[in-house]
């Protein structure tokens, strides 16, 4: 899908009235997911019906005959080879499909086809609707609900059984029972079989029905399952068990085992991932140094927006109730915590500087960081220099070397369009609002499309290079005296030496590949002794020009 | 006392080697951890800041007893996540009945595995995900600080125990704190996943066995039910230590996901509005801002007569 916000030639947008496309549904049909954003509080990924069906169908269990389908015409080729009448449903991450009109029934393939072209032309939240599940129509006696979580307090799996019926189920808390499950994934047959005597389900049926519950619960295991539900598992009147409804979220820290189910984010977002939320995890996964995280958020009409930089989950959401309290509405969620490297802060300052519309940048967590806050610093203050900062950032960097940590930042980013200022863990988050704010309002002009742009020696002949992880190294060398030699050597950490009056590699090509860190801190220094004559080139694919 | 970890415990760490392992250990050493020996497969026979290194935990652990008669406190684990689970059943099995297990995205069956493990053999653990624990003017394990200097700087010595959902706010309470006159007797960070090892409840009922402790300040956040949890036990009188908490994600409205018949088992726990009021109605105190929690914190040690402070 094309997410238009996120074009570079998007217009910039008026200050004050923020509106993206696509975020005036938003706002309205779903709520400020922050919690989806903090991936670290629930992470998970969620496997659609005709997917969940797929593997209970492998696990041994009953699934209606039937097929998704993407267009009319398949839908109507599908109830045509089922030869029976059939039930179409959405595809989609809801419950309550039927009361939105998400599910419609046919007799025949035209009547398949025309309630597909119409199912296909929803959207759930902002999701569109892709697909549909064209499935034979089943001859249900009995509803069984049944639902495999983690709770947590236990640190246990558990089955929570309804024997009356799936519809409602949410509402009828008292009627459901807890049968547990082994951390291997088994479980008590009896436990069920009894449960179920008590129901209208015929006796006959009952041990079957234990053993589909039973095979749920080793699937769930198998696939490191956060949770499986199925709902209804019915009875038909021909006596079969069926599973006919089915939802699937895997553990997302454990989808690098589950390669054979096509994961494609293993992040919960409320909305199908933005042009800048997949850059972000292309980021993520090719760099492992500390922890990223980037998740845009549906905006409250009518109010400031800014891009948001928190570390931290603890410290960001309380970061974020400061700037909301503010009278600001943000426009992402970041987080860049766990020591992450110097270019992963540098990126995910880029990726929050790509939102068109907003009007500062904020950034602050918990202030009091173990972390060592001048790698932040240099990051922040390289993309801000790119990108010549035209909106006002104030940038909470509390925590171990912060003192050093704000003059790198506040002397880096001297002469730039717009203020950046630095605070220390003495400063309340809210203190930084307060001062964020006022820096908004004294800045008069309108958010502007901000351009990054590279020295010239970049990809000129006569300039020195080197390839790093993810990116390349340009010194002009031309413009390097024995000053600015000196300079580039001696903030180098080792990394350079002077050979012929010039700063050139004192460590092989495989070394210095993952020092990005210590190479932007040079850049940086350079450029705050007047002598910036080294840069680091580092590109971020889908957004800069990549080779 | 202090709870988990003070300077008399003998600590091993697993993964000292690489490069977060040997980092947080200098802090660790550096702070007053009575760090005994390391284990990385394969690299038995090194040393680590003057530490051996053994390849299994039970020769570290028969190293420690016989050469200088400690039995193995705790283990601290720095290994990657998908190894989490062999290591800590290792050290488990090895006979360490306390654990902190520092890395974030342990997958969820395989924490599930690790607590059963340890529930078997009457061991525990902190985390996954965790910051670690620090005791002030006596031993850390993980890397709260950072550096030994700062820790020693931010953290004063008293009555007040810290638990706290997020790890860089457990050093910000402990700062916030300091800087407004009171000490503590242990800082934990429970960890950010949903499956951890000692939830808040039960580091709390730890705190109101403590000696030390007088009173806890809670850093929770939205989601779970570690707080309602918690509340449920001050209710029940089984925590009297005054409470004093602060609950964030305000901000944050109610995700889709509650509509989830999965939440049926939450009871509709889980919102910040909820915690706050089950904190309140069991007598906690609860800071609107997290800019009040000091002065929160101050004002119900007054009330109950509590020193602010150990140190001079």
């Amino acid at each position: 899908m094309v997410d238009r916000r996120n074009a570079p030639d998007a217009p910039p947008l008026s200050r004050g009235s923020p509106r993206r496309e696509g975020s005036a549904e938003r706002s309205a049909s779903t709520a400020p997911c922050i919690r989806c954003a903090l991936g670290k509080v629930i992470s998970l990924a969620r496997l659609h019906e005709y997917q969940g069906k797929r593997l209970l169908r492998e696990a041994g269990l009953n699934v209606p005959r039937g097929a998704a389908a993407s267009s009319a015409d398949e839908a109507r080729r599908i109830a045509r080879e089922l030869a029976s009448p059939v039930v179409i449903k959405i595809q989609a991450w809801t419950t309550g499909r039927k009361a939105m009109g998400g599910v419609a029934f046919a007799s025949t393939p035209d009547e398949a086809a025309q309630a597909a072209q119409r199912l296909l032309s929803m959207k759930v939240g902002a999701f569109p609707v892709e697909q549909v599940l064209v499935e034979e129509q089943l001859p249900i006696e009995h509803e069984v609900f049944v639902s495999l979580s983690i709770d947590d307090a236990a640190r246990r799996p558990v089955l929570l059984l309804g024997v009356s019926g799936g519809t409602g189920i949410e509402e009828r808390a008292e009627q459901v029972a807890r049968i547990s499950v082994g951390i291997d994934g088994t479980l008590d047959r009896a436990a069920i079989v009894s449960r179920l005597a008590a129901s209208r389900i015929s006796s006959t049926l009952h041990t079957p029905l234990a053993d589909a519950v039973a095979k749920v619960a080793a699937l769930a295991r198998r696939i490191e399952a956060r949770s499986v539900e199925v709902n209804p598992l019915v009875t038909t009147r021909d006596g079969r068990i069926v599973a006919a409804d089915c939802r699937m979220t895997i553990d997302d820290y454990a989808v690098f085992r589950h390669a054979d189910l096509g994961i494609d984010i293993a992040r919960e977002l409320d909305h199908p991932p933005t042009a800048l939320e997949r850059i972000a995890y292309a980021i993520e996964q090719a760099d492992h140094r500390g922890t990223f995280y980037f998740a845009q958020l549906p905006i409250e009409a009518g109010k400031p927006v800014i891009g948001f930089h928190g570390a931290g989950g603890g410290g960001s959401m309380m970061s974020m109730d400061a700037i909301t309290a503010a009278g600001f509405a943000i426009a992402n969620f970041t987080d860049t915590s766990g020591n992450p490297s110097v270019a992963k802060v540098y990126r995910a300052a880029r990726i929050i500087l790509a939102q068109p519309g907003i009007v500062g940048y904020f950034g602050s967590g918990s202030g009091v960081a173990s972390q060592e806050q001048f790698h932040s610093a240099y990051g922040l203050a390289k993309a801000f220099l790119e990108m010549s900062l035209a909106i006002p950032a104030v940038i909470r960097l509390g925590g171990n070397s912060e003192d050093r940590a704000v003059e790198i930042l506040e002397d880096a980013c001297r002469g730039l369009p717009a203020p950046v200022r630095g605070f220390r863990k003495d400063d309340t988050p809210a203190a930084c609002a307060a001062h964020f704010h006022k820096l908004v309002q004294q800045c008069s002009a309108r958010p502007a499309t901000m351009q990054r742009r590279v020295p010239d020696f970049v990809g000129r002949p006569d300039s020195y290079s080197f390839a790093i992880t993810g990116g390349r190294v340009w010194i002009d060398h031309a413009a390097c005296d024995a000053a600015a030699t000196q300079l580039v050597v001696q903030h180098s950490a080792g990394l350079l030496r002077e050979q012929g009056g010039k700063p050139v590699l004192a460590v092989s090509e495989e070394e210095i590949a993952g020092k990005d860190s210590e190479l932007i801190a040079c850049e940086i220094e350079c450029r705050r002794a007047g002598r910036p004559v080294l840069f680091v080139d580092l590109p971020i694919a889908g957004l800069d020009k990549t080779q | 006392m202090a709870i988990i970890i003070d300077e008399k415990k003998s600590v091993i760490v697993q993964g000292i080697t690489g490069r977060e392992g040997r980092a947080r250990t200098k802090l660790m050493k550096e702070f007053g951890t009575n760090v005994v020996a390391g284990c990385t497969p394969g690299k038995g026979g090194d040393s680590v800041l003057d530490i051996p290194v053994y390849d299994t935990v039970l020769e570290a652990c028969n190293y420690a007893e016989s050469y200088m008669g400690e039995k193995v406190d705790v283990s601290v684990i720095f290994v990657p996540a998908a190894l989490v689970k062999a290591a800590a059943i290792e050290a488990i099995e090895a006979g360490v009945k306390m654990l902190l297990l520092v890395p974030d995205r342990v997958p969820v069956w395989d924490a599930m595995e690790i607590y059963a493990a340890a529930q078997a053999s009457g061991a525990r653990f902190v985390g996954p995900n965790t910051l670690g624990v620090l005791s002030p003017g006596k031993a850390v394990i993980g890397m709260i600080g950072g550096r030994a200097q700062s820790a020693r700087e931010w953290f004063r010595v008293g009555h007040v125990g810290i638990i706290s959902r997020s790890g860089g706010m457990t050093s910000s309470c402990g700062y916030y704190l300091g800087r407004a006159g009171v000490g503590l007797s242990t800082l934990v960070h429970v960890g950010g996943d949903s499956i951890l090892g000692l939830r808040i409840p039960e580091v709390a009922l730890m705190f109101e066995e403590d000696p030390q402790t007088r009173a806890m300040v809670i850093f929770g956040e939205i989601g779970g039910s570690q707080e309602e949890q918690l509340a449920e036990l001050i209710a029940q009188r089984r925590i009297t230590k005054p409470v004093i908490a602060y609950i964030g994600g305000a901000a944050a409205k109610e995700g889709t996901r509650f509509s989830h018949a999965g939440a049926i088992i939450e009871g509709g726990k889980g919102t910040h509005a909820g915690k706050v009021k089950a904190l309140r109605a069991a007598g906690a105190t609860v800071a609107e801002a997290f800019g009040d929690l000091p002065a929160a914190t101050v004002e119900v040690l007054d009330r109950h007569a509590i020193p602010l402070c150990l140190e001079p």
